[in-house]
């Protein structure tokens, strides 16, 4: 994936763009939002990381406004300093895809930067998802690994239908606080690991091959071997 | 030079002991820019038009009056003699003067009967008046009255036969008393402006000496002695009210810096440790890891400490936000019990993990205006502690209804709760209790807890729930108008 980062911290942006790199994408980085905008307006990107105060003039909202007034969708992750909810509802009001709070752990950020450019491609409902010979049908809401029928809870199958839409990348606790439980903050309680292990009973415990792996420091994340 | 005496500064620099700064010597003030000598001006002024008023409506009803009582009398007197006229001709009309002017019934009367070419036929006027040359007009000329001056108010009458008749009276008594009356009227005048200055300047003076106190006491604590206080005249007038208003905003400040004071003295404190350990661990690494493995492992954990000290600062940031009241913008008409149960939901699996009973029971309907994310926050920050203070075996019960007008969330378990001396502090930031020093966490998640009850102008109450704690979020709930 060809990913722009402008951010004028030089140990952060170097620490990203490392990141990145070794995660097997290419990366331009932009120190100004100046040079920033004129990168993400001339070439195309997949997605973009944006730092919300930039020197240069053009701070990282006008430079996402003038984005979006160009017709320009490249998802967009901020990364900011700035982390009260106001600044984080301008953020995603002016055109951000996702929002991510310094300090932050490099895990999180490329786990939300690889799901927004998947969400980004995919465009027409889906009805199925399979990942190895486990399958979900959207439409009957059921769930079936090879022969075998699954019972899920409702919530279960949202974890599982989030998983599943993120296969092959990392998910992490918080993304899915979000985006199962829509909570916008971090309990105490290992809430998550326990759902996601009473998941992890129900579609890998009675079959050989595990789907459902703990990336350690960062998440989880659904895969089928041979990916 | 100050104006204020030397004595009470050094009284005041002895309690702040701080050389602070004199205040700018207090200047005489353009005399318009004094609020007491406005009052004093617009007293005067409100003085000064009524006491005009009174005088001019005391000028009018009298003399005025005197004025219509003499126009009538004349208007009487000469229908008469008209009649007279009419009926029995000149030689009646003759007849008629002279006995009134004989009788002297009305020894201010004036009469003056002429005939056609001009001859005085009888009356008490030596002559004509001049200037008196219309008929059926009020006249106020000066008249010679055998051979004495006077002032009459007179009226002519022309007669059918081709005679002008004079009817009059004489008004200069009445004259003099309006004389007199202006004159006494102007005195007042005087002697009321003199007043209204008077009263203007005590007015001033009263009102200088009611915000010396304030004054002195507002200048003092901007120069940061914030003990002192309005004295009271404990006369419950309107000034008292005013100290009363000051004296409350500043035990707020008071508290408020207090407050600033405790948490920051907190922070120094309780982030001094978890940031030694991880400034600990990394030097103890590069001065002793033999191994890769090591100095792998002493980073990933300084990395957790740090993690530790940012949360601790995204739970103080997120305490101040809702503190300062700025997310109330944000209020939105919610129902709470599809969150509460996905609450419920979330931490069910959780609780039965550690094995714990969880007990819920949630209304139907819990209308709020509030903030979802928040009172999720909260309610979760309860369920937390009360997970990671119970004992396996044990019940958690989280019960959420519509009491009145109030939503009450109670969240109790059978942990060890919170001792009596220390469950007033329990919301203080960084408070943790004894029982607690063992567990982790940072002290912050009551204190989250109370900040956003009381941003939805509720409150928190923790009791003891023999044993465990009982800990209760009280909001007011939303009630529709078809609901009441």
């Amino acid at each position: 994936m060809r990913i722009l980062v402008v951010e004028d911290d030089k140990d952060v942006a170097g620490f990203v763009v490392k990141g990145l790199r070794e995660a097997g994408h290419t990366v331009e980085h932009a120190d100004n939002g100046r040079d920033g905008l004129f990168l993400a307006a001339s070439e195309n990107f997949d997605a973009i990381i944006l730092d919300r105060m930039l020197p240069g003039g053009i701070d990282g909202l006008r430079l996402l406004e003038t984005l979006r007034a160009q017709d320009n969708a490249t998802p967009v992750v901020f990364l900011s300093a700035l982390g009260q909810v106001d600044d984080r509802v301008k953020g995603l009001k002016a055109g951000g895809d996702d929002y991510l709070t310094k300090p932050f752990a490099f895990a999180e950020l490329l786990a939300r930067v690889e799901a927004l450019t998947r969400r980004g491609k995919s465009d027409g409902p889906t009805t199925r998802l399979a990942v190895g010979d486990l399958e979900m049908d959207l439409l009957s809401r059921s769930v079936r690994r090879g022969v075998q029928k699954i019972d899920l809870q409702p919530r279960e199958f949202r974890l599982l239908e989030y998983l599943m839409r993120h296969a092959g990348q990392v998910v992490t606790r918080t993304m899915l606080l979000e985006g199962v439980w829509d909570y916008h903050f971090d309990p105490q309680t290992n809430v998550i690991d326990v759902h996601v292990s009473r998941l992890r009973q129900k579609i890998d415990k009675p079959f050989e091959l595990p789907l459902l792996h703990t990336v350690r420091n960062a998440g989880y994340m659904l895969r089928s071997e041979e990916v | 030079m100050d104006t204020t005496p030397p004595d009470r500064f050094g009284l005041r620099t002895a309690q702040t002991r701080r050389s602070s700064p004199r205040p700018p010597k207090r200047r005489a003030k353009p005399l318009i820019r004094s609020a007491g000598i406005r009052f004093a001006l617009v007293y005067a002024a409100v003085f000064g038009v009524s006491a005009f008023a009174l005088a001019f409506s005391l000028w009018y009803s009298t003399v005025g009056l005197l004025q219509r009582q003499v126009e009538s009398a004349i208007r009487n007197d000469s229908v008469a003699l008209n009649e007279h006229y009419e009926i029995g001709g000149l030689p009646s009309l003759v007849a008629a003067i002279h006995g009134r002017l004989s009788d002297a019934v009305d020894s201010d009367g004036i009469y003056l009967l002429q005939d056609a070419l001009g001859n005085r036929i009888i009356g008490n006027l030596d002559v004509w008046p001049a200037g008196l040359d219309q008929t059926n007009t009020w006249y106020e000329l000066p008249v010679s009255r055998q051979g004495v001056g006077s002032v009459a108010l007179l009226r002519a009458y022309a007669l059918p036969g081709g005679g002008q008749l004079l009817v009059g009276r004489d008004v200069r008594a009445r004259a003099e008393l309006r004389n007199v009356l202006r004159d006494a009227l102007l005195w007042a005048l005087v002697l009321m402006f003199a007043l209204g200055i008077m009263g203007a300047l005590l007015i001033r003076s009263l009102f200088r000496r009611m915000m010396r106190d304030i004054s002195t006491t507002t200048r003092a604590i901007a120069r940061g002695d914030l003990t002192r206080r309005i004295a009271k005249t404990g006369d419950g007038d309107e000034f008292d009210e005013l100290a009363e208003i000051i004296n409350d905003m500043l035990d707020r400040i008071s508290r408020l810096m207090d407050g600033v004071r405790q948490v920051s003295n907190a922070i120094a404190h309780d982030l001094r440790t978890p940031i030694t350990r991880a400034r600990t661990r990394l030097e103890d690494a590069s001065l002793h890891a033999h191994t890769a493995e090591d100095l792998q492992s002493a980073i990933e954990r300084a990395t957790l400490d740090l993690d530790g000290i940012v949360g601790v600062f995204e739970a103080l940031l997120r305490i101040a936000e809702i503190e300062a009241g700025s997310r109330r913008a944000a209020f939105a008409s919610i129902d709470l019990a599809p969150m509460l149960h996905d609450i419920d939901e979330l931490y069910r699996a959780a609780a039965e993990e550690r094995g714990l009973m969880l007990e819920t029971a949630i209304g139907v309907h819990l209308p709020l205006l509030g903030d979802r994310d928040l009172v999720q926050q909260a309610v979760a920050n309860l369920l937390d502690n009360a997970l990671k203070f119970s004992a396996t075996g044990t019940t958690v019960t989280f019960t959420a209804r519509l009491d009145e007008a109030m939503v009450e969330i109670t969240i109790a378990d059978r942990g060890p709760g919170i001792s009596d001396e220390d469950r007033n502090r329990a919301t203080e930031r960084f408070f943790r209790a004894e029982s607690a020093r063992s567990t982790s966490g940072s002290g912050l998640g009551l204190a989250l807890v109370a900040a956003v009850a009381q941003l939805h102008n509720g409150t928190l109450m923790l009791a003891d729930n023999h044993p465990g704690l009982r800990a209760t979020i009280s909001l007011p709930a939303r009630l529709d108008k078809k609901e009441r």
